[in-house]
């Protein structure tokens, strides 16, 4: 028999306002095992725990409840007060009688009731704990960063800065991202290569830092401190260590004519190819669906003219197995395909552009050398609108668009406005929106010097149509403000497309077990407190692939993700939860519903050999919960169709106890 | 500004539309073709019904205008369904006793051999109760 010791708190009026806590510790005294009854003002003060390790010693106390808030709130508390005082921590129980009973009764006769009914169960509980100990498992001291974009980019050599060793897998053939294609960055109008490509050479300089380029995650195992990670390099048919990047290869392909996916199809290039000039690892990369040398085996030119001799055309796909101690998603996003926005005219019209697109044209190293010239006929465009929220806040049309708003795109269309009136003069441009929204040090102030140093005419309104007419795009819009609809002309239609997660990020949350929402936005642990932890241990998120953010929070954020790494990383042991799930062997018939319910794939089955009653030897298949993977959650209790499956420290008995205490 | 709840209900109702879901865009009246014939715009009849200015919009020529081409319906992107509100608030105005648009008396003045039929079923459907 245990000896209980119940410790009622009255939380100041908090609780004391709607439960008699006298009559509640009196009513308790006589539950069975109980042996000391109190009550306190603040039981989590500090006078309050000394009188807990106080009873603990005087009365040989064995178990101890505390009648007070929620768990959530300060049944860690109270497991240190009884750790101090020599009792394992797993034999404190604690009763909510504030957030379920006193904040919700305004009766004191009920809310005391519900209080006594509670503490019985609670009593009932710690009748049948059993002091548990958590397990350890050692740490793997290295990091995977899945994603090479600005996001990815500052998480490594965060990490790496801090002395652990840090791979980047990125699917592109380049670190950089969506960071690389933009021309300038807003409010500061920094050039985005400037500021993001001496952090890529710095990545490729880093002792610490591996990067795995035209690569990808195909497979994860394992659990926070020891993930089991298979990396899969794709073929790129050029020696990564020899190529020089020299570019002479690029220069003599004779299949010339491929949409470049860096400047979004608006030119082209070969089916040898870097993507930029200042591409890391700047190693050349073939297009196997392009090359005729690997279609029909007729070429060779890029072999011929490579002075290095780093063309490979027999290359196979290479498969990495890694361990990681923790991973980081930085998966990013894309802009939407504006397919489905027929009133824009997207897919009939070339002067129909997106934002991303647009980036590009102005970009000194685009299709155009930097001159805004329409893509249709290499025109100047004299008149241009800009279309915010396009497919953002759209909650009609999932299928079309996005719920959230994609928040970067106000101040982009900012920029993007203001640079054209600074570049061309002579250009009027319209930004129709819904609302501008510009929260960010410095971001309002870009946005007023627009309209009113630069005179961009922001029109509160949407655009309701474009429709191609000659060499004209007729936009008709709404002006709310005025209580018209426009006409206008234009040259040029730029469309602020929705951001959305990149199409690898839900396969790889599967392969992760971390959670997403139904935007396919990975979730944080928790939403203010947790920003850049997903709930499954060891994965931690940076960038976009969490939300949509600009560069500035990008990075912080990339930061932050960082921190948490290496806090993990620099420890040697990792101290985990023993309130796990655990077989009992003897009752499992191996049906595998345990280990299919199991979100955390902590479940696993091994062949057993057992003694049977006759003293002959049987194998059994029997399931075996790994502890350290095993988050506690008790999907496969109520699974277990044979009731093998117990929780330690919420086994079943417990729970019925609890139950019974209530009915009683 | 005259506040109708009961008007207001009954159009919310008949509708099944719920103003307060609108977020002011615009998208509504940028893309509505009968634009310029309209007192009220599309944006305003959603807004006016949220308010509860029930009466103006009962008297106005507007509620003839609207084609139910239903372009803002397709294109609004929170599904406010703008179209429905103008029809809820023109079917209040012509249940009224005598209040239909057209009567069958009047017809033949107006129908020439290029007139379809189909014109004329769906006018009797939109003008009269």
């Amino acid at each position: 028999m245990q000896r209980v010791g119940v410790f009622v708190c009255w939380c100041g009026t908090n609780i004391a306002g709607t439960v008699d806590v006298v009559a509640v510790a009196e009513a308790l005294k006589s539950e069975p095992g109980v042996v000391f009854s109190a009550n306190y003002q603040y039981m989590c003060s500090q006078a309050g725990q000394d009188m807990i390790k106080e009873a603990i010693k005087e009365h040989k106390l064995t178990g101890i409840v505390v009648c007070s808030c929620s768990p959530r709130m300060h049944e860690a508390t109270f497991r240190k007060t009884a750790a101090a005082a020599g009792l394992n921590p797993y034999m404190v129980e604690i009763a909510n009688i504030r957030e379920q009973c006193s904040w919700v009764h305004k009766d004191m006769l009920t809310g005391t009731e519900k209080a006594i009914i509670l503490g019985k169960a609670a009593i009932a509980k710690v009748n049948l704990n059993a002091p548990l100990t958590p397990g350890e498992s050692p740490v793997t001291k290295r990091a995977l960063v899945i994603g090479g974009g600005i996001a990815g980019i500052q998480t490594a050599l965060d990490i790496a800065d801090a002395g652990f060793p840090v791979d980047i897998v990125e699917k592109k053939p380049t670190i950089g991202g969506k960071m690389a294609q933009l021309d300038k960055t807003f409010p500061t109008l920094d050039c985005a290569a400037c500021i993001l490509t001496p952090k890529m050479v710095d990545v490729a300089q880093h002792d610490k830092i591996r990067i795995f380029s035209y690569s990808e995650v195909t497979e994860v195992n394992g659990f926070v401190g020891n993930f089991d990670v298979t990396i899969k390099k794709n073929a790129r048919y050029v020696k990564e260590d020899v190529c020089t990047g020299c570019g002479a290869c690029v220069e003599k392909c004779p299949m010339k004519r491929i949409p470049n996916e860096f400047n979004l199809g608006m030119d082209n290039r070969p089916a040898i190819y870097i993507p930029f000039a200042q591409a890391v690892p700047k190693v050349a990369t073939i297009d196997p669906n392009a090359c005729n040398m690997l279609k029909n085996g007729k070429c060779g030119v890029c072999s011929k003219v490579c002075a290095a001799g780093a063309i490979d055309y027999t290359q196979k796909d290479e498969y990495i197995n890694e361990k990681y101690g923790a991973i980081v998603v930085a998966t990013g996003f894309n802009p939407i395909s504006m397919d489905k926005f027929d009133e824009y005219a997207y897919n009939q019209s070339k002067d129909v552009i997106t934002s991303l697109e647009f980036e590009r044209l102005t970009n000194a190293a685009g299709p155009s050398a930097g001159k805004l010239l329409r893509p249709s006929d290499g025109k100047h465009p004299h008149t241009i609108v800009f279309v915010q929220c396009v497919g953002s806040r759209c909650e009609s049309c999932a299928e079309k668009g996005k719920e959230y708003c994609s928040k970067i795109c106000c101040m982009y269309t900012a920029k993007h406005a203001m640079l054209t009136r600074d570049k061309y003069p002579d250009t009027e441009v319209y930004v129709f929106y819904i609302d501008v929204r510009t929260p960010g040090k410095n971001f309002d102030e870009f946005y007023r010097r627009a309209v009113e140093e630069y005179g961009v005419k922001y029109v509160k309104g949407m655009v309701g149509k474009v429709v191609p007419e000659g060499d004209k795009l007729k936009v008709q819009a709404s002006d709310l403000i005025a209580n018209k609809q426009l006409h206008i002309d234009a040259d040029l239609v730029v469309l602020a497309a929705a951001i959305e997660p990149d199409k690898s990020a839900r396969p790889l949350a599967t392969m992760l077990t971390a959670s997403m929402d139904t935007n396919d936005f990975f979730t944080e642990a928790h939403p203010k407190l947790r920003p850049v932890e997903s709930p499954t241990a060891g994965v931690f998120l940076s960038g976009a692939c969490q939300g949509p953010k600009d560069i500035p929070e990008t990075v912080s954020q990339a930061g932050a993700a960082a921190s948490k790494v290496i806090g993990l990383l620099a420890k040697d042991k990792l101290t985990g939860n023993p309130c796990v799930a655990n077989s009992n062997e003897l009752m499992c018939n191996g049906c595998s519903s345990c280990a299919n319910v199991c979100p955390y794939g902590a479940i696993t089955y091994e062949d057993k050999e057992f003694r049977m009653p006759d003293r002959t030897t049987k194998v059994r298949r029997v399931a075996v919960v790994n502890p350290a993977v095993c988050q506690g959650c008790g999907a496969c209790t109520v699974t277990c169709p044979s009731g093998a499956m117990d929780l330690k420290g919420f086994a079943n008995l417990q729970i019925m106890a609890e139950v019974d205490a209530i009915c009683k | 500004m005259h506040n109708n709840k009961y008007l207001q209900e009954e159009i919310i109702r008949i509708s099944g539309v719920n103003p307060s879901k609108c977020m002011r865009c615009g998208k509504c009246s940028a893309t509505c073709p009968a634009y310029d014939e309209m007192e009220y715009h599309p944006h305003q009849f959603v807004n006016m019904v949220e308010s509860g200015d029930i009466e103006p919009l009962l008297n106005s020529e507007s509620l003839y205008k609207c084609l139910s081409c239903f372009a803002c319906i397709d294109r609004c992107p929170r599904g406010v369904q703008p179209a429905k509100v103008v029809e809820a608030v023109r079917l209040t105005a012509i249940r009224k006793k005598g209040a239909n648009r057209m009567t069958a008396d009047a017809v033949p003045a107006m129908v020439d051999e290029d007139t379809p039929q189909q014109l004329l079923v769906s006018a009797f459907r939109k003008y009269t109760k």
